[in-house]
């Protein structure tokens, strides 16, 4: 069958087709839709774990223990789940076993765009780099494959314009993987430094044996044309090449590590001048040019952002055309600059915003309103940073909130925390704020932890966690108690509040950050756009009596904005949080009653 | 049709854009050859300026439009419409819808909304189509269906046959919607004679 697939739905389609048996992720984009594909099929047991090491370790668990099994992650994930991949590594699998990587060049929604292949390279572990749909379903099939044929774990990695763009896909039926035997090892599954040290050579010769895979393996093919130029690249840059630069020979690599050196040899002498082109970092050139080669690479095209046709165009491009002027006749060199209109223009920007509803405005006008230092997390939440609420000092990684905060205490002293708060959602909490939490209570912080308890995990599209009471399958299961989980840390200060009360939010936190022991608010309220169906009376402003102030301005809410000297707001947009109203010193501000749609 | 068509479908977090081009994308299919589609999701969904990239045609690559290369963008609102304007290609077409939602720097009194983008993008585009989106989505029965209605008037431009349309909209819409959408997308094609 031929369907229109997601990168990553394409990806939970080649799991599924190879027969998986267990998946487990964390959310992030760009990988979260792979499992919520997964959670489609009764027969593949999915879940969203807690964190990516913890999906890694119940996929690595399932593998040794027989069944195929899948764990994806956005590129950051990987560094949390890097403990146990470093050492799968050394252990190899049972059944097949895939970890996902989705990368994120030009950071669309991520807080750094770190090149997971390097990963691959330090793990000695096969990469899969997948070009579009059909490859994603494809090289997913054969990352379980090559698990069980190389006993290893596989790398399978995708970038953010693979992951979410849609093209065809021929789709196959399911192939039952069946369990296999489990035998124990201890030599192979337990990492004694005595067998670690036995397991390590193993790596090293099991990599010679990818590379001599690597030197036929059909997903990296040379697509002979004009041999004046080639080009070696991978990924969603062999799309951008074929598309800037056509007829110029190219070596397509699917397996991106380790590399087929004779493949590249034979390449790179049989082509008159080598281009490398690929995202981000020079992988695939760096071990070129170990081989002697002489290529063409990062010198003139960037490190930094993604590429796109255009850029490959006007970097390899206007270089190539000197060589074979003949051929970049027919090529379309655009430049920005040639555009008939000019890009740059000076028009107001539109970053994303908290929603009109959204429980998070309340906590962050506070906090900005007590000029607080607010160490802060992952999640719709780091939005806090941005004008006008303007109230986030750091965001580093998930769960980095609670620990640097005490780090800022131990370095500035119990007055500097009198100031400070540490903020983070729920989801990002059960992720990895735990810990932190405890080294408060255990080396004596006494800090205050804003738990911003929206009931999902927002960001990423609302997955549930296990603060959620539901699996990824959406089946009812235990929800943990977030109360009696930070009491059970040793925090013996625990406040929920409701943040769409200011006041009630406003005495809180300055009586917390009073107290010279560690607490924990949670700010209970649950995502705006959950409850949309519910959305009942907006707000309206009385006609006569705004004074113009523009302090409701300062919540920066998208429903409210000024037009003629007064505050005006949406209501198709007003979701009825009423935190205009709160603020307004001339209670202009009421519920109109009125429901819309 | 041997060339590759290209079309960006512009607008705001929340506007309908990636229904819009699962629905382009789904009729591009049933029509024939192949297609890519190119969405951002996460962070940038919130309210932010947001695109969806749609590429059909025998033989596509890149999931991508480079500036000056689309063949028509579709904007559900006006600064947007600007915003993405250097995509377009000297002769090609931009509809546009006639909303205006003042991003975050405009309602805090940051920046102004800029003014008479509509007559300066006339004497910029190949062709440019102004379309009372919302008016014709209310019409149809919800504001909520203005990327059908945009949708509609696009579908005057592209070679797929209107069972196609249908077929890759009751694919794309919840059924409970699937009426208001099909009415919306109905309107904006007659708009567009």
């Amino acid at each position: 069958m031929r369907e229109l697939l997601l990168g990553n739905h394409a990806v939970a389609r080649g799991a599924y087709e190879a027969g998986v048996s267990v998946a487990a992720a964390y959310p992030g984009t760009p990988s979260t839709e792979i499992i919520e594909a997964l959670a489609l099929y009764p027969e593949i047991y999915t879940e969203w774990a807690p964190n990516e090491k913890v999906a890694l370790e119940v996929a690595a668990g399932a593998a040794i223990g027989g069944g195929r099994a899948l764990a994806a992650m956005k590129h950051v994930g990987l560094n949390v789940a890097a403990d146990p991949l470093m050492t799968l590594a050394y252990t190899g699998v049972n059944a097949g076993l895939v970890v996902v990587s989705a990368d994120d060049p030009g950071l669309f929604s991520s807080q750094n765009e770190q090149d997971n292949r390097y990963y691959a390279r330090l793990a000695q572990i096969p990469c899969l780099e997948p070009a579009d749909s059909q490859e994603a379903r494809d090289f997913t099939m054969l990352a379980f494959d090559l698990s069980e044929r190389f006993d290893t774990p596989v790398m399978l990695r995708l970038t953010t314009r693979v992951a979410h763009s849609y093209s065809l896909v021929e789709t196959g039926l399911r192939q039952e993987a069946g369990l296999k035997d489990y035998v124990k090892q201890p030599p192979k599954y337990v990492m004694l430094p005595a067998f670690g040290r036995a397991r390590h050579p193993l790596v090293e010769e099991r990599r010679e044996r990818l590379k001599a895979y690597a030197e036929t393996a059909p997903v990296n093919r040379v697509e002979w044309a004009d041999r004046r130029v080639g080009v070696i690249t991978a990924g969603i840059a062999y799309q951008y090449v074929k598309e800037a630069l056509p007829g110029v020979s190219v070596l397509k690599l699917g397996l991106t590590y380790p590399l087929p050196e004779k493949l590249v040899r034979e390449f790179a002498g049989g082509v008159g001048t080598c281009f490398v082109v690929e995202e981000l970092e020079p992988f695939l050139e760096e071990q070129v040019r170990l081989l002697g080669l002489s290529v063409i690479g990062k010198e003139i095209i960037p490190r930094v952002g993604e590429l796109s046709p255009a850029l490959v165009a006007g970097t390899v491009g206007r270089r190539a055309a000197l060589l074979v002027p003949d051929l970049a006749a027919n090529w379309t060199v655009r430049d920005q600059a040639l555009s008939q209109v000019a890009a740059a223009l000076d028009l107001p920007a539109r970053p994303p915003v908290m929603c009109p509803g959204c429980p998070h405005r309340g906590v962050f006008y506070t906090l900005k309103k007590l000029n607080l230092v607010v160490t802060g997390d992952i999640g719709c939440y780091t939005l806090g940073a941005s004008p006008p609420l303007s109230s986030m000092d750091t965001c580093i990684c998930m769960g980095a909130s609670v620990g640097m905060a005490l780090g800022m205490e131990k370095a500035r002293g119990r007055d500097f925390a009198r100031r400070l708060v540490a903020v983070i959602g729920d989801s990002t909490f059960l992720h990895s704020g735990m810990t932190g939490l405890l080294d408060w209570v255990y080396n004596r912080g006494s800090g205050t932890l804003i738990i911003l308890d929206n009931g999902t995990t927002a960001m990423t599209g609302h997955q549930h966690h296990p603060g959620t009471g539901y699996t990824a399958a959406g089946d009812p299961t235990f929800k943990v108690d977030l109360e009696q989980l930070v009491r059970g840390l040793g925090v013996s200060r625990v406040r929920v509040v409701d943040p769409y009360d200011l006041d009630e939010v406003e005495a809180t936190v300055k009586e917390e950050v009073d107290t010279a022991e560690p607490s924990v608010i949670i700010a209970r309220r649950s995502c705006a756009l959950l409850k949309k169906e519910e959305k009942g009376a907006v707000c309206k402003v009385d006609e006569g009596s705004c004074l113009g102030c523009r302090k409701c301005l300062e919540l920066g809410c998208p429903a409210l904005s000024f037009v003629e000297g007064q505050a005006c707001i949406d209501a198709l947009q007003c979701n009825g949080c009423g935190l205009c109203a709160s603020v307004c010193p001339s209670q202009a501000i009421s519920e109109a009653g009125v429901v819309y749609e | 049709m041997n060339k590759v068509t290209s079309i960006l479908l512009v607008g705001v977090g929340g506007q309908g854009t990636i229904l819009a081009g699962r629905v382009l994308s789904l009729a591009a299919a049933l029509y024939g050859g192949q297609v890519k589609v190119s969405d951002i999701h996460g962070m940038a969904q919130r309210g932010g300026s947001v695109v969806t990239q749609v590429r059909f045609g025998p033989r596509v690559y890149a999931p991508v439009i480079d500036p000056g290369a689309a063949d028509y963008i579709v904007a559900a609102e006006i600064l947007e419409a600007r915003r993405w304007l250097s995509y377009l290609r000297p002769e090609g077409v931009m509809i546009v819808n006639t909303q205006e939602i003042p991003p975050l720097p405009v309602l805090t009194g940051a920046a102004d909304y800029p003014q008479g983008l509509l007559e300066e993008m006339r004497g910029l585009a190949g062709e440019i189509k102004v379309v009372p989106g919302l008016e014709l989505a209310g019409a149809a029965g919800s504001v909520k269906a203005l990327n059908l209605v945009l949708l509609g008037v696009l579908s005057r431009y592209l070679p797929f046959a209107p069972a196609d349309w249908e077929a890759a909209i009751t694919q794309a819409v919840p059924p409970r919607w699937l009426e208001v959408n099909k009415r919306a997308f109905e309107l904006g094609r007659a708009a567009s004679c």
